[in-house]
């Protein structure tokens, strides 16, 4: 990280971050006065409806998970309003729930730079005219966050709502069930929260690192953003690295190779087995010659989630580590839809056994058959997810398997620290 | 006009009757709750509902115990 520390006005012009160090130029626990000394003032009364042209041209995707194009998501938001009549004024929400356990990049950007969270959040606020905002995060980025709005008179309106520590707690209708005085858990998904979402009104749910990117676009424009990053994959990313010891937050350059990343977090290639990109609900890969990118091929590229890269050093077991996040997964499930609730369970009993070394063949058979009953059958991304997971590892680790069935697997506990 | 029968997976509670009602269209998995039989694009919550079945289908939406069943025009949710 870079701190600017020279005193002198600047010309506005040599405010604006250069190579990859985006979202914390400012520094570690930046204040407003540190904050506006990177970045220079928000230009918010320059925002309209016609921002969301400027994201569309900026390529923004969100950086929670799902990589969906930001500008549709305020497209929508937008209609949703126009579409119905008494639906009210648009909720904004920015997320930082991040429930994810391998990842801590939205902590730690609302620790470090919360004045760039609620600028993204006031200009999408007033981009789609909305009357409602919020913040959801976590106890331990709430005190950071509420100090930042008591520093500034423009973000008296936000809101702090406290996430729980819960794997779904982040899925984009439990946030709004929370919010709502419900519990955190999704709901079922038939109506588009962009129509009807907090008290049936358009709702529009950012993850804090998009609105960060945000804030940064609304102040130096589409070009700018695209500086960083390639055609298909513009801009930068958070990226949370765990594994061998080597627990940090980096930011990348939207389609880096994997290997590449690895190596700027100071990770010894040779030994590092295979990669878990996305979190517990991404996939296993391995080699390194992969470009994190949500937008590329598959084979060539990886989807980087919302931003995970766990490391499997080579003496450890890939199945052993899958069914011990399968069993927590399992765990995680809200138990709301039977075939989640019962569904992974039952596919973590067996790839447990599998594991754990039971040489029954029929083992991975009834993993797919299990798996054909869960896909596509829950209110939320969840068991697909955990069957994403579940997929890549027995694409992976082939041979583990076979070892397995066999009783010859040699490798020790790859259980996530 | 082609319609959906969306099962709403947070109420169902896996009692069957929607399966008894339709059953070219709905079987049921190892804990209760009901397959799609032929699922499009497998999606395996929204369920293509025929002419000839439209009828078992409003009587499975009324007849629900934990009201989880809804029809929509195809059109809704592509």
């Amino acid at each position: 990280m870079t701190h600017m520390t020279s005193q002198m006005p600047v010309p506005a012009q040599h405010l604006v971050p250069s190579g990859n160090n985006r979202l914390f130029a400012a520094g570690s626990r930046a204040t407003l006065a540190c904050h506006e000394q990177a970045y220079g003032p928000l230009p918010l009364h320059g925002i309209d409806g016609n921002f969301v042209g400027v994201l569309e041209q900026s390529g923004l995707t969100g950086r929670g998970g799902a990589a969906f194009a930001s500008w549709r998501k305020f497209s929508a938001t937008g209609q949703g309003r126009r579409g119905a009549l008494l639906q009210g004024r648009p909720v904004v929400i920015a997320n930082g729930a991040e429930g994810e356990p391998l990842s801590f990049k939205d902590k730690t950007l609302l620790i470090h730079a919360p004045h760039l969270v609620l600028d993204g959040l006031l200009v999408a606020a007033r981009s789609v005219s909305a009357s409602s905002l919020y913040v959801y995060t976590t106890a331990v980025a709430m005190p950071a966050v509420e100090a930042a709005i008591a520093e500034r008179l423009d973000a008296r309106r936000i809101q702090v709502i406290e996430a729980p520590e819960t794997f779904v707690s982040g899925q984009a209708s439990a946030v709004v069930n929370a919010i709502g005085g419900g519990n955190a858990l999704p709901l079922d998904n038939r109506r588009r929260l962009s129509e009807s979402g907090l008290k049936g009104r358009p709702t529009l749910v950012l993850n804090v690192e998009t609105l960060a990117h945000v804030a940064l676009i609304a102040r130096y424009g589409a070009h700018w953003f695209r500086s960083a990053g390639s055609d298909r994959d513009p801009g930068t990313r958070l990226v949370s690295v765990s594994g061998r010891g080597a627990d940090q937050i980096l930011e990348v350059a939207g389609d880096e190779g994997l290997g590449s990343v690895l190596a700027h977090a100071g990770i010894d290639l040779p030994g590092v087995q295979a990669v878990l990109v996305g979190g517990y609900h991404g996939r296993w890969v391995k080699p390194l010659d992969y470009r994190l990118t949500p937008s590329g091929q598959a084979g060539q590229s990886v989807r980087p989630g919302a931003g995970v890269l766990h490391v499997l050093s080579t003496g450890q077991c890939g199945l052993e580590a899958t069914a011990w996040i399968v069993e927590y997964l399992a765990g995680q499930s809200a138990k709301q839809c039977g075939p989640c609730m019962f569904g992974l369970p039952a596919m973590s009993k067996v790839l447990a056994a599998i594991a754990g070394g039971d040489r029954d063949p029929q083992l991975v058979g009834e993993l797919e058959r299990l798996g054909n009953l869960v896909a596509r059958r829950g209110a939320c991304h969840h068991p697909d997810g955990t069957l994403q997971l579940i997929h890549s590892a027995l694409e992976i680790f082939a041979e583990d398997v076979r070892a397995h069935l066999t009783g010859n697997c040699t490798r020790m506990s790859g259980r996530p620290s | 006009m082609s319609e959906t029968l969306h099962i709403n997976w947070t109420r169902c509670d896996g009692r069957g009757l929607c399966t008894e009602l339709l059953p070219a269209v709905l079987g049921r998995d190892d804990w209760g709750y009901p397959v799609i039989r032929h699922p499009g694009n497998g999606d395996g919550t929204n369920a293509a509902i025929g002419p000839d079945d439209a009828r078992a289908a409003r009587d499975a939406v009324k007849l629900c115990p934990k009201l989880a069943l809804s029809l929509q025009a195809w059109a809704e949710i592509q």
